[in-house]
């Protein structure tokens, strides 16, 4: 009697865990979790995707859950991988590409997905820049494009007013904005010139990019795991000398790591800062004045001719499980054929700021008007498409990019404080990254 | 006096440990033992691929001078941590041992702060101290200080240090405030008769009654800085600026879950089971030959 009462708890138990899991089929829906990191206004919107989906058709339902930052996502998928209980599908930064391609059996590549279920998911439809992010050497998509920015910059159209700049003129080289910030400070028109957020991603990998210059060996990565760190090569020794100095001169202030420098330009304490072309979202809900966006300011002194920058934001990947069904998959796939169909993308693309990642998603936004009425938005289109790709400017597939940037940031943290100068932080920076890299070479050779 | 139960048989005393022990084997014992088979290996961070590699992530991690760094910064931090939270504890409940009005009330409220959770604790600082929306930030801005933690190693280790030895006051005046109560009142008023006066009475008669729980409180309180000041370190600074703030269980959490070097991180969290261990034998060892007196 007693141990029925224990096998019946049990069986209970396996059944609440499994309707949790999400993975039990609801009436006749097969049910799939999908892992993100968009939090605010980009999490309701990315809310509003995943019921359009499931109003769409009756045979799936998918639910997002928020699961934190980029970098807590990419753990938490991980740690649920570990235990047999991954995602169906987990939005993950593009600096985590590297790792994740190291993955093996833990994920499905969209290429291997299309194949097994039948559905469609052709990477033709995807424009180049994106796409190439999330290839194979050989063209095959290893994850869903999905969220792309870039970096650009930001600034307050009513300080640049206040200080007799021309908004319609936004400084377009360093040299231009160390003399704007010089004025804005001059006339008080904010308490700080300028700011910044994503330190390493704007100053290290899309400076090195937009300038043509390598930020590691081996193509930045994509040739090969035993790629090393270069970035204390002159051209970027100067590009952050410039940043302290302006630092000392009381012209920029550091607002922390990652995103943490956002708030300062938000609440109108700086007039500029450089951050991700998806940051419009929360500029034109939080901030009480109005901020326009601008190509990142180039050195033509290290290369007159700018090319692409890179992009960032996040990719769809496909986990598996130990007990996941053909059902799920093709609900997966279909999820995400859905969400690469052209007014799905162009919809995401204008209420983000992210930009279009289907060439089709771009013809609609443009057919539409949207450029026209939203001026500045096509600003990250510009500046992603601008001159010829070439190896330096396709992308970064190093290992472990996360540490690598918080490397960085932490060397930069001490030269703001006057401990080193450009020089010696970078030196610093390269011989950590760099044993990292070893690290991670090792550990995925196995 | 001698108080034993004598059991029949082995089934009831059996059961009657076995929670206590099941409890030990799996959130003691089988973690620790998984931390040290990872310690001895590299894997890659999905766990597909693990190699065994030996002592390698202890040599390399005693040859990493950042790491010896953060050792020595822990050090620091641990007993600038101890000594506030303890200096600052004894002085009030030395304070509130006297008879005065609303005693019990100054009891409650200095109680109150152990009840706060370390993350809630730490944005409580945030909101004194922030160099943008801090109240205290502001006052000292208006004194002209340049105070931006954030870019400012000294104040950085100052605010975490503040944060944590305040966080950990309450405990500390609870044990102080029951060790100043058990000391006769006889031997007080006797010292009183005898002409010793407010300072060396307690220097002489109070402080060394209250030995034995200033070494326990000394153990719990290094004990305490070392580990459980991981949340409010990591919600003021996460370690930065630079690695100014990064103690030794910050950078386990940042090499295993951030990194996702889980040999590293888990041959540097032996390290420190080693050093509770070693804290706690010393505790047992000394106290023990107190009691043995």
């Amino acid at each position: 009697m007693q141990r029925r009462t224990l096998l019946a708890g049990t069986a209970a138990l396996t059944a609440t865990a499994a309707l949790a899991h999400g993975a039990a089929a609801q009436g006749s829906k097969t049910k799939i979790v999908f892992w993100h990191a968009m939090s605010g206004p980009l999490g309701e919107e990315l809310g509003n995707i995943c019921k359009g989906f499931n109003a769409s058709q009756t045979a799936y339902e998918v639910e997002p859950i928020f699961k934190g930052s980029y970098p807590e996502t990419l753990t938490a998928a991980i740690a649920a991988w570990r235990a047999g209980k991954a995602p169906h599908l987990v939005q993950m930064f593009e600096v985590g590409t590297g790792s994740m391609l190291a993955a093996g059996p833990a994920v499905k590549q969209v290429w291997q997905l299309s194949q097994e279920t039948g559905v469609t998911l052709d990477p033709a439809a995807y424009i180049g820049g994106v796409r190439g992010y999330y290839s194979l050497s050989d063209g095959r998509l290893a994850s869903m494009p999905f969220n792309s920015s870039t970096p650009v910059m930001w600034y307050n159209k009513d300080a640049f007013e206040k200080a007799g700049l021309d908004p319609a003129k936004p400084p377009t080289t360093w040299t231009e904005v160390i003399a704007a910030c010089r004025t804005l400070k001059a006339k008080k028109a904010t308490a700080i010139p300028m700011t910044t957020a994503w330190p390493t991603w704007v100053h290290i990998e899309e400076f090195g990019a937009m300038h043509d210059l390598p930020v590691a060996t081996k193509a930045n990565g994509f040739d090969g795991l035993d790629t090393e760190l270069v970035i204390n090569a002159a051209p970027f020794v100067k590009n952050l000398q410039r940043l302290f100095d302006m630092s000392k001169e009381g012209l920029f202030k550091y607002g922390g790591r990652d995103s943490a420098g956002e708030p300062l330009f938000v609440s109108g304490e700086a007039a500029i800062i450089f951050t991700s072309s998806a940051a419009r979202a929360a500029f034109k809900r939080d901030g009480k004045f109005n901020s326009l966006a601008a190509l990142l300011p180039t050195d033509p002194e290290v290369n007159p001719h700018p090319i692409n920058s890179v992009i960032g934001g996040a990719s769809l990947w496909t986990m598996t499980a130990p007990s996941r069904s053909p059902a799920e998959y093709k609900a997966v796939a279909s999820f995400l054929h859905y969400i690469g169909q052209p007014e799905q993308d162009a919809h995401w693309h204008q209420v983000s700021g992210y930009v279009p990642v289907t060439l089709a998603g771009y013809e609609l936004s443009k057919k539409q008007g949207f450029y026209e009425k939203n001026p500045g938005t096509d600003i990250p289109i510009i500046q992603l498409s601008r001159g010829k790709l070439t190896a330096n400017s396709k992308g970064f597939r190093l290992g472990r990019m996360v540490e690598l940037r918080n490397i960085i940031q932490e060397e930069m943290e001490k030269g703001l404080q006057g401990q080193q100068n450009a020089k010696v932080a970078l030196d610093n920076a390269v011989m950590r990254g760099n044993k990292v890299l070893r690290e991670f070479e090792k550990s995925v050779k196995g | 006096m001698e108080r034993r139960t004598i059991f029949a048989g082995w089934v009831l005393p059996a059961l009657l440990v076995a929670p206590q022990l099941l409890l030990t084997f799996f959130f003691f014992l089988w973690p620790a033992g998984q931390a040290l088979w990872f310690s001895l290996t590299r894997q890659d961070a999905f766990g597909i691929k693990t190699q065994f590699v030996g002592l390698e992530n202890f040599t390399d991690l005693f040859a990493d001078p950042l790491y010896r760094d953060s050792a020595v910064r822990t050090v620091g931090f641990c007993v600038a941590v101890t000594m506030l939270a303890m200096g600052t504890a004894l002085v009030l409940a030395v304070f509130a041992d006297r008879e005065i009005r609303g005693r019990t009330l100054y009891r409650t409220l200095l109680i109150w702060p152990y009840a706060v959770a370390p993350a809630i604790a730490a944005v409580l600082w945030v909101l004194l101290l922030n160099p943008q929306i801090g109240v205290v930030a502001h006052a000292l801005k208006a004194l002209g200080v340049l105070w931006d933690y954030r870019l400012n190693d000294a104040q950085a280790m100052t605010v975490v240090i503040l944060a944590s030895a305040w966080k950990q006051v309450s405990y500390n005046f609870i044990f102080f405030l029951a060790g100043l109560q058990s000391i006769p009142k006889t031997v007080i008023e006797a010292a009183r008769m005898d002409g010793a006066r407010g300072w060396r009475r307690f220097r002489t008669i109070t402080l060394p009654l209250l030995m034995p729980t200033v070494f326990f409180l000394i153990v719990v309180n290094v004990v305490y800085a070392a580990f459980d000041t991981f949340a409010t370190v990591q919600a003021l600074t996460q370690g930065g600026p630079g690695k100014a703030t990064e103690t030794l269980v910050l950078k386990v959490y940042r090499d295993g879950v951030v990194n996702l070097d889980l040999g590293s991180s888990s041959a540097q969290s032996v390290v420190l089971m080693l050093g509770v261990i070693v804290l706690v034998m010393l505790q047992f060892r000394f106290l023990g030959r107190r009691n043995a007196e």
